[in-house]
């Protein structure tokens, strides 16, 4: 398969991470970030852990829109379904996001009038075909998804398509890092920037993270060669003393980012003062809302939306794996009440949230050294 | 296949004793609240429906490991029995329809069970409103699809649902067959060191059906894989019949779904070679963009086998030769560790654990 097979070519895999292992030496430890849950996901669909030496430590990021979401919006979202005749249509990955009365397909096997899209676009047209209902698409993603979100409001009034509207969850990246680097508990040396975002705002957004904070960040590709070059890239950064922005995933993302997409943006949305995360609790300007000249396809406008605070379970310590204080493991719910099946933490939920991912694929594993420890 | 089928033979006077009043309701061990799709995608929760509610009041407290098709003895005739519903979402799409389906689908259920289908029971719940046309297709799709698996359909019954409490149609058939000599399928006999086959390329019909729904701007030039595995299981039972473990077709759940409960059930585990599973490039193309794993999508026209290491050449031999088995790998074999896991690794070394499907798949998109 084309642009697939060459990044995961064996032979190429092995020479770089045999270039990382003399990179990285053995005498000082590299904890590095990757922002994006897609990265998380590729680390371990990809056994990627396996062939990184250990001072290497990959930290999991805040980059997964599914996990940072918290309870209450997922609530509030399903009370404006609640009412006659919406329709609550949303991306496959917010499906079994747990709400306190259970998740969206709970409430689709109770009755609601639940859809999956792939699209917005998709959720415009079904608010074509069921001009009796009104169709509220509940609006999830970094500035990765936001553009279409945009762009197909924009159709609508186009269209003059009024029994449609958009819950808005949109996130923005930059602040959740800021976030993550203010946190007094959190020691990084470097950070693997989110792809696909980037595709959207280019690399110069992260370039205080360079100058400021001396930080190195390299934007990376999803494929295994492309994550293990960016890890390369920054071994050479590290190893220099150097910090800067560097675009490994040049195939894909231009500098300056893509400037259509941020007029779309820019046209429909504005910043929302403060917006909580979960795990992290409110950061400022770190959202987006339907701005007021499309008021009229923002559902938070059109109608009432109860606002519910939901506190995390006290146990589940989210927020800590959130930040990569903790490791998935490590949090006294996991693997017990928290599973993928009956998630208590939305980490659990998205196969990109770092806990549904290492219990998908390493947590056995893990277990499985460990008795093998006990018994020798 | 069929959800819950002791794979044990049972004695005649269990299958004909009487019902036993008892005092105490039989304890069951299932807590969900309400029934979900996840309980019928054929992952996880719906094992968790079958081991926790059906099988301990059906078949009793420990019923043992549950296989595609009961082996009965009655009155010292050997048969195997089994059935299957069918509810699929468009009736129709390339490569096969719910009538193809659901006689390959039994028949298939038998053969994994190393037995051949000898007759067919069908039961339609049809939808008032439902245009004569389309059930005339199913049903000739049907008598087709048995002439082709050389299978008798001998009884049927049909129940109409008022308009809007079905979804077009539904169909169940039941099987009965008679067991191949020299073979014998039960997980516990799995061993280290064991060879795992697949027989072809996963994943054709749940990506063929995912597409052929409509509601992805994705189009493909896919097929469904539907059709009997009967004559490439007969050809493997001749050529390898005392090296066969065990064996079961991937539907619902996928390879990793099957391979996990085997794994479960031999308390061993199964070590996949990413390289050598035989997935096709626009099956991979459209999980890559829906985020969906090719183990976890649902086949209906290939089964896998765990044979004993010294007939696992034979045994890919006589599938390489048999038609419609050109495409047949060894993909993996049974080690002592991962016990009761599925583990993939790659040619570089990475390794990734795979679990049982949890729920339905759903395409990641954000």
């Amino acid at each position: 398969m084309r642009f697939v097979d060459e990044f995961r070519e064996p032979e190429l895999i092995s020479k770089t991470a045999e270039e990382i292992r003399r990179l990285a030496g053995a005498k000082r430890h590299y904890r590095m970030m990757e922002v994006c849950g897609g990265h998380t996901h590729a680390i371990y669909r990809f056994g990627l852990k396996d062939i990184l030496p250990e001072n290497i430590e990959l930290i999991h990021g805040p980059g997964c829109p599914v996990c940072v979401l918290p309870m209450g919006r997922i609530d509030d979202g399903l009370a404006i379904a609640r009412q006659p005749d919406v329709i609550f249509a949303a991306f496959g990955d917010m499906m079994r996001v747990p709400g306190t009365q259970g998740s969206p397909l709970e409430h689709k096997a109770r009755g609601m009038d639940v859809r999956i899209v792939y699209s917005p676009s998709d959720a415009l047209k079904l608010a074509r075909l069921n001009p009796d209902k009104h169709v509220m698409f509940f609006a999830i993603g970094f500035e990765t998804t936001a553009p279409s979100t945009a762009l197909t409001i924009m159709r609508a009034k186009a269209e003059g398509l009024r029994n449609f509207s958009v819950f808005c969850n949109h996130v923005t990246i930059i602040p959740a890092i800021r976030a993550i680097l203010d946190s007094p508990d959190m020691r990084l040396d470097a950070f693997i920037g989110p792809g696909h975002v980037s595709t959207v705002i280019g690399c110069r957004p992260y370039e205080w993270i360079a100058h400021n904070e001396r930080k190195p960040i390299v934007v990376s590709g999803f494929e295994p060669l492309d994550m293990l070059q960016s890890v390369v890239m920054l071994l050479r950064q590290l190893n220099a003393g150097e910090a800067r922005v560097e675009n490994q995933y040049k195939r894909v993302v231009p500098w300056e980012g893509n400037r259509a997409a941020l007029r779309a943006i820019a046209e429909v949305f504005q910043l929302r003062p403060y917006f909580e995360w979960r795990g992290l609790g409110f950061i400022s300007q770190s959202a987006l809302r339907v701005n007021d000249k499309y008021a009229e396809w923002d559902s938070e406008q059109r109608f009432t939306v109860p606002g519910i605070r939901v506190t995390d379970p006290k146990a589940a310590q989210c927020g800590e794996v959130l930040k990569g204080v903790l490791k998935p493991h490590q949090c006294k719910l996991f693997g017990r009440e928290c599973t993928p099946e009956h998630p208590i933490g939305a980490l659990m939920v998205s196969s990109e949230g770092s806990c549904a991912a290492y219990y998908s694929y390493e947590h056995r594993k893990a277990a499985m050294e460990n008795s093998l420890i006990a018994i020798s | 296949m069929s959800d819950y089928a002791e794979a044990e033979p049972s004695s005649a006077n269990r299958v004909n004793s009487p019902v036993v009043a008892v005092e105490e309701p039989t304890p069951i061990r299932f807590r969900d609240a309400q029934i979900e799709m996840a309980h019928g995608a054929g992952g996880k929760a719906s094992r968790k429906l079958v081991e926790g509610l059906f099988a301990p009041i059906l078949l009793g407290a420990s019923p043992g490991p549950l296989g595609d098709a009961a082996l009965l003895d009655i009155n010292g005739a050997r048969i195997a029995i089994t059935a299957d519903s069918f509810v699929v979402k468009p009736l129709r799409f390339p490569g096969g329809s719910i009538g193809e389906l659901a006689v390959n689908g039994t028949v298939n259920d038998l053969a994994v069970s190393g037995a051949r289908a000898e007759a067919l029971v069908v039961t339609y719940v049809l939808e008032a409103g439902l245009p004569t046309p389309v059930l005339e297709a199913e049903v000739r799709a049907m008598a087709k699809a048995a002439r082709d698996a050389g299978v008798r359909i001998a009884a049927g019954d049909t129940k109409v649902v008022e308009h809007g409490k079905a979804d077009q149609m539904y169909v169940t058939t039941a099987g009965i067959g008679r067991p191949l000599h020299g073979v014998k399928i039960d997980p516990g006999s799995v061993r280290v060191g064991d060879r795992i086959l697949l027989s072809g390329p996963i994943g054709d019909h749940g990506i063929t059906i995912l597409l052929a729904r409509g509601e992805l701007d994705l189009e493909a030039d896919l097929r469904s894989d539907t059709r009997s595995v009967f004559p490439l299981v007969e050809a493997l039972v001749r050529a390898a019949g005392p090296g066969i473990r065990w064996m079961r077709d991937p539907t619902r759940g996928g390879a990793a779904t099957s391979l996990n409960e085997l794994a479960r059930d031999c308390g061993l585990g199964m070590v996949l070679f990413e390289d050598q599973i035989p997935v096709r490039d626009t099956v991979r193309g459209a999980c890559e963009l829906l985020g969906l794993d090719p183990l976890h999508i649902a086949n209906e026209g290939q089964f896998l086998a765990v044979v004993s290491p010294e007939y696992a050449d034979a045994a890919i031999n006589a599938l390489w030769l048999a038609p419609g088995g050109g495409e047949a790998q060894v993909i993996g074999e049974v080690r002592q560790q991962p016990a009761g896991t599925v583990l993939v690794t790659t040619l570089y070394g990475g390794s990734r654990i795979v679990d049982m499907l949890v729920g339905d798949p759903l395409p990641r998109i954000c």
